[in-house]
């Protein structure tokens, strides 16, 4: 009995034991004044930044704001990537007609075209929404464009002698197969779509988190600076861990993703 | 009168009737399958022989409709055969499941409508009813096979070509499918056609055996054993001999 609480404590605690010591040393070293609050505040006083700025609605505005922007992106950029593999990666004439332009493209670093997006969309709204969409777009059109090609040749032989025309064999075989490659592509993104949004809101723009720590830097309120970080790490957290659940739930056959 | 006896001989033997003409495969330069002449009747059990690389795996995919032959032709019940043959199922070494559909879902795979219930009672044929919801990760390699049976059986086909179905399996395990395959042929009356590397299972299945080697049958033997074939005995271990010796030829004794 007590070695079982001691494994399940250890498996589940421990991993929060060092983060906890680090905050409490954080903490210590604000109130003894080792640390100015001008380099970086105290956990608390970040706390009660995020209650008081939550409490007025105004964590809550910025909030949305940023994951519209970041789920527009993520739905233009993803589903143009996962139609454009769909295409490359079922047809050879598909693939030779786009897939080179394509890489080339992919070469280029995204962040270089900032000056370009602001020249062409100014600062508003669709900049950023463009910046997310170019980011996600090549991890998933990547993916399904290798997870199409990679599946079981085998398989599909097999489907096709059971008789399965094209489109049950795509829903059978095609698409399940390619599925885990594709779930990849996606976790990727959801990477780069929070690394392109605080860009992109970073530059400039008057909603979002990204635009609630740049006013705050402005007023040298370090509170709110790491209250957006730390926000920032949260939906970056939220969506990988929404991830894996839609691989548990899709993959529940693979043996790695069995709970 | 005579309507009862076509009908009776319909029912007696439900398998298609093979014949292959000068059958010749290549693959570029390459000839694979120098003329090939193989007649079988309807509901007959054929095993066939041969080293690897031999061609009898290819004369198995021409015959399913897998690959286009290069020249001669292939007739099924007296028809050239058009690609994929829907009463034709092939099984192969690996039993091809899709890992992402429980048992059941890959026995009902291309049956029309609701088939849960034909396909659990194929399952139930090969013993493993039980076993309908799981996924094919959790089944062993010889239940995976009685599955992709399971499957092939659903379809009621009068054609089965096996290429070697039972290589990757144990030796108690190949005993096993060895019988449930020749007591699910005899109660089924569909026309079979075995590729094996293994002589002994060739002559315990086989109505004939047949020795493909290079690209060409050199050996078409009865097999006139009763059936349920005890391998002790003295005429199962002659004729095993037989074929062995002929596969083997000179370098029987390379020493």
């Amino acid at each position: 009995m007590l070695n079982r609480i001691l494994r399940v404590s250890s498996t589940w605690l421990l991993p929060w034991l060092l983060p906890l010591v680090l905050v409490l040393g954080w903490q210590a070293a604000a109130q003894l004044g080792w640390l100015s609050t001008r380099v970086l505040p105290a956990p608390l006083d970040v706390l009660k930044a995020g209650i008081e700025l939550g409490s007025s609605g105004e964590l809550w505005h910025h909030f949305v704001a940023s994951f519209k922007r970041a789920f527009t992106g993520l739905l233009i950029g993803g589903s143009l990537g996962f139609i454009l593999g769909f295409f490359t990666g079922l047809s050879r004439f598909a693939e030779n007609l786009l897939d080179s332009t394509l890489q080339m493209v992919r070469n280029v670093p995204l962040l270089a075209l900032i000056p370009l997006v602001i020249l062409w969309f100014g600062i508003g709204e669709e900049g950023k929404v463009f910046l997310v969409s170019l980011a996600v777009f090549f991890p998933i059109y990547l993916n399904t464009f290798h997870g199409l090609r990679s599946v079981d040749k085998d398989l599909i032989e097999m489907g096709k002698i059971y008789g399965l025309g094209r489109v049950a064999l795509f829903r059978e075989v095609i698409l399940p197969g390619a599925l885990p490659s594709i779930l990849v592509g996606l976790r990727l993104s959801l990477g780069y779509m929070w690394l392109f949004l605080v860009v992109a809101e970073t530059i400039s723009s008057s909603e979002g988190i990204g635009y609630m720590t740049m006013n705050a830097r402005e007023f040298l309120q370090t509170d709110v600076v790491v209250l957006g970080i730390a926000f920032y790490a949260l939906l970056g957290k939220a969506s990988d861990v929404a991830a894996t659940q839609l691989e548990r739930h899709w993959l529940k056959w693979h043996k790695s993703y069995r709970t | 009168m005579d309507t009862r006896v076509a009908e009776l001989e319909v029912s007696l033997s439900n398998g298609i009737a093979i014949r292959t003409t000068q059958l010749v495969k290549r693959y570029g330069e390459r000839e694979v399958l120098h003329g090939l002449d193989l007649t079988v009747e309807a509901g007959e059990f054929i095993a066939v022989v041969g080293r690897s690389g031999c061609g009898k795996s290819t004369f198995l995919r021409l015959l399913a409709g897998l690959e286009k032959h290069s020249s001669g032709s292939i007739s099924l019940d007296g028809y050239a055969a058009p690609g994929i043959h829907p009463d034709v199922r092939i099984m192969f070494q690996d039993s091809r499941l899709l890992p992402w559909r429980t048992v059941i879902q890959n026995v009902a795979l291309g049956l029309p409508g609701d088939s849960r219930q034909v396909a659990l009672a194929a399952l139930c044929e090969v013993g493993l009813a039980d076993r309908a919801d799981e996924w094919p990760a959790n089944l062993s390699g010889g239940q995976r096979q009685r599955v992709a049976l399971a499957r092939a059986l659903v379809h009621q086909p009068r054609l089965l070509l096996l290429d070697e179905p039972l290589g990757a399996l144990d030796a108690l395990t190949r005993i096993e499918m060895q019988c449930l395959i020749e007591r699910l042929w005899q109660q089924h009356n569909f026309t079979v056609l075995l590729v094996t590397h293994d002589v002994a299972e060739a002559v315990t299945l086989g109505d004939r055996v047949v020795l493909i080697e290079d690209g060409s049958i050199t050996l078409d033997l009865d097999i006139n054993l009763p059936r349920r074939r005890e391998r002790g005995t003295a005429e199962f271990a002659a004729l095993e001999g037989q074929v062995l010796h002929k596969v083997l030829g000179a370098q029987l004794c390379p020493n």
